[in-house]
This record gives C-alpha cells, sequence and structure tokens, in this order.
C-alpha cells in the first residue's frame, strides 16, 4: 500500500496543474439535464487536451491520438486534476467511451481511419441505438429489423433511452440481420447517418422534467452495408465487448465525491430555525454515515485502479460499482433534500428554490441510473453469478 | 500508487487463516465455549511462535514490527476464523501505549514479554468512550477505586492497564483489593471482564501524570480500525457459509442458489463488502501513513463495518432459512461475534457523532 504516485506522475501532475490554471478562463462549462455540451462547444477544448496528451492519450496516433501505452495512473491523475479544477476533462461519452473501443477491436481499417479521428476530436457525436421498447434487461430479443438487400442494409423499427440523438451524427446500433437465426446469433452492429432519410427522432421527456432520452424511429432506412462492423450475426458479441464500459462509467466515485461536497455545503448553509441545517445532530448522523460509504467508494476505485494496473483481476469486486455508486448518488441528493425541508421541495422554477433544482435532477437521474444500463437487480444476477459461482434460473 | 495487500501481506493473512482453520477449527471453538473458557493456551503460544502475537511490538523488543494495515490482515482472519484468541488487549492496545507511553525500563519489562505471549495485558479503555451505569475509577492519596467495564481480552490478563482520567496506571491481577469479574457477552469467542477496585495501590504509571490522553485516544483509534478489520472478516465467512448453504440446500427439485431471490441476498451482502474491504485497508494504512486523517478514517471505518456487519450476517442468517436459527448451525458465531464488535469501544451513532466532531460540523 502506497498511496503516493512516485516523482514522475508527479511530474505530470504538477504540469497538468499549470495547464489547468492557465487555461481554466478558457475552458468550457458544464451543465446537467439539457444544459449538456455540445460538438461545437467541446471540440475546440478536447482539441488542444488530446495535442498536449490529456485527452485520447492512449488511442493510436494514425487514428488521431497520442499513442501512448495506457497507464491507469495517468488516467485517475488526469481525471483528479480536472475535476478538482471544476473545468471539463477529456471529451467523454458513447463514441469515445463505447464505439472507438469496438472499432479498436473488431472494425476495419477504413472504418477506423474513417470514424476515429474525428470522433476522438469530439467533432462526431454519436448515440447508441441498443435498447427498444420491448427489449429491455432481455436486450437480445431487440426486433429493429435490418433487412440486406444487395450493398444495403434497410432499417426498420425503433430505439428507446437513446441519449444524445438529438444531437448525434450517427448511431452505433444493433438490428436484427437474420430473422431466421436464434435470438442471439440474428444480430448485427450498424453504423447509421442520423440524417438518413426516415430516421425520426422524437425527445423523450423523463421525469426529472428534462429531455435527457430520445425515441428514435426507423422507416425504410437504407444504410450501406459497408457500416456493418464485425460480421453479419456477430453483433451480439461485438456489442458485449464494450458493454462493460457502460457499467463502470456509471456510478462513479468522483460524481458521489462531487455530490458529498455539495451537500456538506449546502446543509452548512441552509437555515433552520435561525440556525443552519448541519445544527441538527440527526442530519449529521446521516451525513457521517453517507460520508463513510462515499470514502469507501472512493477507496474501492484506488482498489480497482491497482488491480488494473497490476493487471490482476479484481474477482467480485469489479462489478459491485454501479450497484453502489448509483444508490449512493441517489441517497445523497435525496439527504440535501431532507436537509432543506419543504425549501428542498421547491420547484427549481421558484424563486426559493435552492441550487436551481440540482438536488431533485441528481435525486431522480440517479435513480434513473439504477435502472438503466443493467437494472439493479441485472446486476445483483451478474454478481452472483460470475462473482459468487451461483448457478443461472433454470430457463 | 499503489492500493492494495503486498504480497507478503497475503502471505500473512494465508498463514493466519490457515493456522485458525487447522488449529481452532469451530469444533473446538465450540468445545472451548461449552467449557466457560475461551482461552487456548497452547495454540496463543503457537500463534506468538508465528510473529503474530508481536506483531506491534518493535523487532528492537522481540516482535514483528509490523504496521496497523498489517495488523488488520490479522484481525480480519481473526474474525473470519471467529478466533477465540485474544487480540485488542495484548497485542494491540498494550503495545501501543507501552511504545508512546513507557519508560525504558517498563519497555524492556514487558515488550519483549507481549511479543513472545508470555504476558498478556489488557486495557480498560471502554469508559475513554463512554461511561455505562456506575462505571468510572477515581483516584485518593495514591490508591484506585471504582468499576471498570467491557475490558477486551480481560479473561486470560495477567495485568491491567486502568486509566483514571488522564493518567494511565499498571495493575497486576493479584493485587490486593482488585476484583476481576467475568463479563460474559453475546459472543462466547472473546472474553471481557469488568474490574472492581477497592483502594487499591498500582503497581506504577505508564507516561507523565496527567499525560496519557492523547496516547489513549490514539490507541483506542487504532483498536476501532482493527474491530472494523475484523468485522470485515466476519461478513466474508458469513457470505461463503451463506453461499456454500444456498449451492446444496434443495428445495422445489433445484439448489436454492438458483432462485433470485436468494442470489440477490448474497449479491447484495457482496455489494455491501467489497467497498467496506478497502475502506478498512483505507483506515489502517492512513495510522502507517496519514496520521491526520487517521482517526476520522477509524471513526468512519468502524461505524460503518458496524452498519455492513449486521445487515450481512442477518441476511446470511436469512439465506440459511431454519438452519440459521439453530445453535448447531456455525453461522450464530459470527453474528454474536459482530453483534459484540459493533459495540465496543463507540457503536456507530457515537463514531459518527466523533466524526462530525471531528470534522467540525457541530457550530
Amino acid at each position: 500500500m502506497d498511496l503516493r504516485y512516485g516523482p514522475e506522475y508527479e511530474k505530470f501532475r504538477a504540469e497538468l496543474r499549470a495547464f489547468l490554471a492557465e487555461q481554466r478562463p478558457r475552458a468550457p462549462r458544464a451543465g446537467f439535464g439539457e444544459g449538456l455540451l455540445t460538438d461545437t462547444q467541446l471540440a475546440p477544448w478536447q482539441r488542444l487536451l488530446i495535442e498536449r496528451g490529456y485527452a485520447a492519450r492512449t488511442i493510436p496516433q494514425a487514428y488521431g491520438g497520442g499513442g501512448f501505452a495506457p497507464d491507469p495512473l495517468i488516467a485517475a491523475i488526469i481525471a483528479e486534476e480536472f475535476r478538482a479544477a471544476g473545468v471539463p476533462g477529456p471529451a467523454s461519452g458513447q463514441g469515445i467511451d463505447m464505439l472507438v473501443p469496438t472499432l479498436l477491436e473488431h472494425g476495419t481499417e477504413e472504418q477506423k481511419r474513417r470514424w476515429i479521428p474525428p470522433t476522438v476530436r469530439a467533432e462526431l457525436i454519436w448515440c447508441q441505438g441498443y435498447s427498444e421498447p420491448g427489449a429491455g434487461s432481455d436486450l437480445a430479443s431487440l426486433t429493429t429489423a435490418g433487412r440486406v438487400e444487395g450493398d444495403t442494409v434497410v432499417i426498420n423499427g425503433q430505439k428507446i433511452w437513446t441519449s444524445t440523438a438529438h444531437v448525434a451524427k450517427l448511431m452505433f446500433g444493433l438490428v436484427r440481420t437474420e430473422p431466421e437465426a436464434k435470438k442471439h446469433a440474428g444480430i448485427s452492429y450498424l453504423l447509421i447517418p442520423m440524417d438518413t432519410p426516415g430516421i425520426e427522432v422524437r425527445p423523450l421527456r423523463t421525469m426529472t422534467g428534462y429531455a435527457e432520452f430520445n425515441e428514435v424511429f426507423f422507416t425504410d432506412v437504407r444504410v450501406p452495408l459497408a457500416n456493418l462492423v464485425g460480421k453479419r450475426g456477430e453483433g451480439w458479441k461485438i456489442a458485449n465487448t464494450t458493454l462493460r464500459h457502460e457499467r463502470d462509467m456509471l456510478g462513479s466515485a468522483s460524481t458521489s465525491e462531487s455530490l458529498f461536497h455539495g451537500l456538506v455545503k449546502a446543509l452548512r448553509e441552509e437555515p433552520v430555525d435561525g440556525r443552519r441545517a448541519l445544527d441538527d445532530p440527526n442530519l449529521r448522523d446521516q451525513l457521517a454515515a453517507i460520508q463513510a460509504r462515499t470514502l469507501a467508494m472512493r477507496c474501492h476505485a484506488m482498489r480497482l485502479l491497482t488491480a488494473r494496473a497490476r493487471g490482476e483481476s479484481p474477482g467480485v469486486a469489479g462489478l459491485v460499482t454501479k450497484l453502489n455508486g448509483c444508490q449512493l448518488n441517489h441517497d445523497l441528493a435525496g439527504l440535501a433534500i431532507d436537509g432543506a425541508g419543504e425549501v428542498g421541495a421547491l420547484s427549481r422554477d421558484a424563486a426559493r428554490a435552492r441550487d436551481g433544482g440540482r438536488w431533485h435532477f441528481h435525486w431522480m437521474f440517479q435513480l434513473g441510473l439504477i435502472i438503466g444500463g443493467g437494472t439493479a437487480q441485472i446486476q445483483k444476477n451478474i454478481i452472483a453469478e460470475r462473482g459468487l459461482g451461483m448457478p443461472r434460473e433454470p430457463k | 500508487m499503489d492500493f492494495g495487500l503486498s504480497d507478503e501481506q497475503r502471505l500473512l493473512d494465508d498463514t493466519v487463516r490457515r493456522f485458525l482453520a487447522e488449529r481452532l477449527p469451530l469444533a473446538r471453538v465450540r468445545a472451548l465455549r461449552d467449557a466457560g473458557s475461551p482461552f487456548d493456551r497452547e495454540a496463543w503460544k503457537e500463534l506468538a511462535a508465528l510473529g503474530v502475537v508481536g506483531c506491534l511490538v518493535p523487532e528492537s523488543f522481540g516482535g514483528a514490527g509490523l504496521g496497523v494495515l498489517d495488523a488488520a490482515v490479522i484481525a480480519t482472519a481473526f474474525g473470519h476464523g471467529a478466533s477465540p484468541l485474544p487480540f485488542l488487549g495484548p497485542c494491540v492496545l498494550a503495545p501501543l501505549l507501552l511504545r508512546e507511553l513507557g519508560s525504558p525500563e517498563q519497555q524492556q519489562a514487558w515488550l519483549p514479554r507481549l511479543a513472545s505471549g508470555e504476558a498478556r495485558l489488557a486495557v480498560a479503555a471502554a469508559e475513554r468512550v463512554e461511561r455505562r451505569q456506575d462505571a468510572g475509577v477515581r483516584e485518593a492519596g495514591g490508591r484506585l477505586d471504582g468499576v471498570a467495564l467491557f475490558v477486551i481480552d480481560g479473561g486470560a490478563a495477567d495485568a491491567f492497564l486502568v486509566p483514571r482520567g488522564d493518567d494511565l496506571w499498571l495493575v497486576p491481577r493479584g493485587a490486593p483489593g482488585l476484583e476481576v469479574l467475568p463479563l460474559p457477552t453475546l459472543d462466547a469467542t472473546r472474553s471481557l471482564v469488568e474490574l472492581r477496585l477497592h483502594a487499591v495501590a498500582p503497581a506504577e504509571r505508564l507516561g507523565p501524570a496527567g499525560g496519557a490522553g492523547a496516547a489513549l485516544d490514539r490507541a483506542i483509534d487504532v483498536a476501532r480500525a482493527l474491530l472494523a478489520a475484523d468485522l470485515l472478516g466476519c461478513c466474508d465467512r458469513a457470505l461463503a457459509l451463506a453461499v456454500a448453504y444456498a449451492m446444496q440446500r434443495k428445495q422445489f427439485e433445484r439448489p436454492i442458489a438458483s432462485f433470485q431471490a436468494v442470489k440477490h441476498l448474497c449479491a447484495e451482502m457482496a455489494a455491501a463488502i467489497e467497498p467496506a474491504r478497502a475502506l478498512v485497508w483505507y483506515a489502517a494504512h492512513a495510522f502507517d501513513a496519514l496520521q491526520g486523517e487517521a482517526a476520522l478514517d477509524a471513526a468512519l471505518a468502524k461505524s460503518h463495518l458496524a452498519e455492513v456487519g449486521t445487515f450481512v450476517v442477518r441476511t446470511a442468517t436469512e439465506v440459511h432459512g431454519g438452519i440459521g436459527f439453530t445453535d448447531a448451525c456455525d453461522l450464530h458465531f459470527w453474528f454474536k461475534r459482530v453483534a459484540l464488535s459493533r459495540q465496543l469501544l463507540g457503536g456507530p451513532t457515537r463514531l459518527r457523532t466523533r466524526a462530525a466532531e471531528l470534522q467540525g460540523w457541530a457550530s
């Protein structure tokens, strides 16, 4: 156990800090709900970060990245320092985090050269077309058809929970190209330009009041067969290599820590009976309890990072981040609301509302994340089956 | 940056687990319980020979000179094995207090014998945290009077370190006026005692007059981190027992482990345990490398592990169904060990209050 990073890492950190101090005024501001950054806000910043080696570090230079060997400690320092500076870090999103690794592993040379460079530069925003109204936890039962006609795939069907579809230029999605094959064997992984005729994007307003998601409808949408990634019928396997990335993205310790710090601040500032909410010993008790959970998740993240750096399997520990993290974030926001009492229940438009309705948003949005990206119940199946070796439910 | 156990620590974990599994399997723990005395003198000597008893005694005094994280590895193995051997008194609190407060003569007199297992000291630390019922030690004319409760590992101790305010006194077990009464708890694997002092003339003082308070508080903080580690070991064992039982128990013609209702209980235990493990390592490591935040980390870790531990042992019992409620099922040894550890040296509410105070949350 040694929590120091060592001189070469500290040098890297010092350079990054100096860079952030200098560039901070020019950095774009992150929002929440519909205030997400768009490509025009993000791309110039991302280009600068790539140039300095803070973004797309491990992407080969031939595809627009830095070509560095993966180093989990460098990645952690980058995440820590951008968070501490309150500045948007290396661009993330489904294109960069899920499509790019998929293309690197399964794409043709032409696909890699064509799609990876603009994606890592944050010029191309992607959306993920996996879930359907009838295919959620049982994703492999998806029915959106991709009928192959010569060198074209004709798509008909519907996708749902498609975040960023309203701003995305492309979708990477799963369509059923072999309707006669078995459930998992008939699916293909396809890149679909969102300006193709026959695509309709409808915003999906959620309980938060924002439309963080969309529904996407396909009517005779014609896409070149060359846009298939991997072979026909191998889409399920290809998608699964990157679904893990999504689970690790959700429930990160950094989100929890930043919510916790905001929570302490909110309880310090909220007046009750002429005192501070934090003067209530019951609230302090709950605050310390949730602080312990937050610290545990930070330590857990350091443990997983170390396992990656050592090249060891983290075992069952590697499967519990999303289940714990999203619930913790939901509870952190819930405690901030409780601390504010009726003020916590004010609509975000109300003049007396605190923090612009931020806590409501997180409270509800994190509940959405408990369900999305593999429900809590699916996570528990994975933990029990893959982590503890318990048998699958007989069919 | 390296957040995890070293190869040496993994070996230590393996050594202690194997020793307990072979030398003190639960059948033996049961026999000791039924005999009404958890102390196994022979096993204790063997444990000392492994260097475990003297883990926190400096090498210059014949100990292993290990750190608090190493001690946490041992404590987790003790929890996992429901070890009936002393630990917090003679292996943790006493050596830490002697290291910090003892004169060179006192260190020379006690530390080598603590490391070898010949001497066993227990520390009456409970009242430093909170006074229950009629507890409290007074001093008048150089004599100690009063009651000290919940002295951990007191059953096998041959001398006691007894605080009175910020003074710390050494009282041998046979001192005139000292009564040592067993204080049976739910947990049959550890021995707590009550001390009744009637005008006891203490043998000697550790540290300067009125100068032991800070060292006592630090030692108690370390003990809290190690109680958290012990709780973690109990959680590991309870989950392992639950999964193993669910795999072999059949109902409706299939193992109950294949029912989602049962699987999800096990998954919830694992999900609670793994981040808690990282927290325990961190809190223990804080005493070795991040002293400034160690007291806070210990309070957070122990209160959190008390909650996780309580959840895990009750859930593991539920996975066992009716058999989990019987004495014949081993699981309740861990259930009860958790129940005692949860309260020792500050229950979760008390420790969360301390965490709040340490951070200046209360105005």
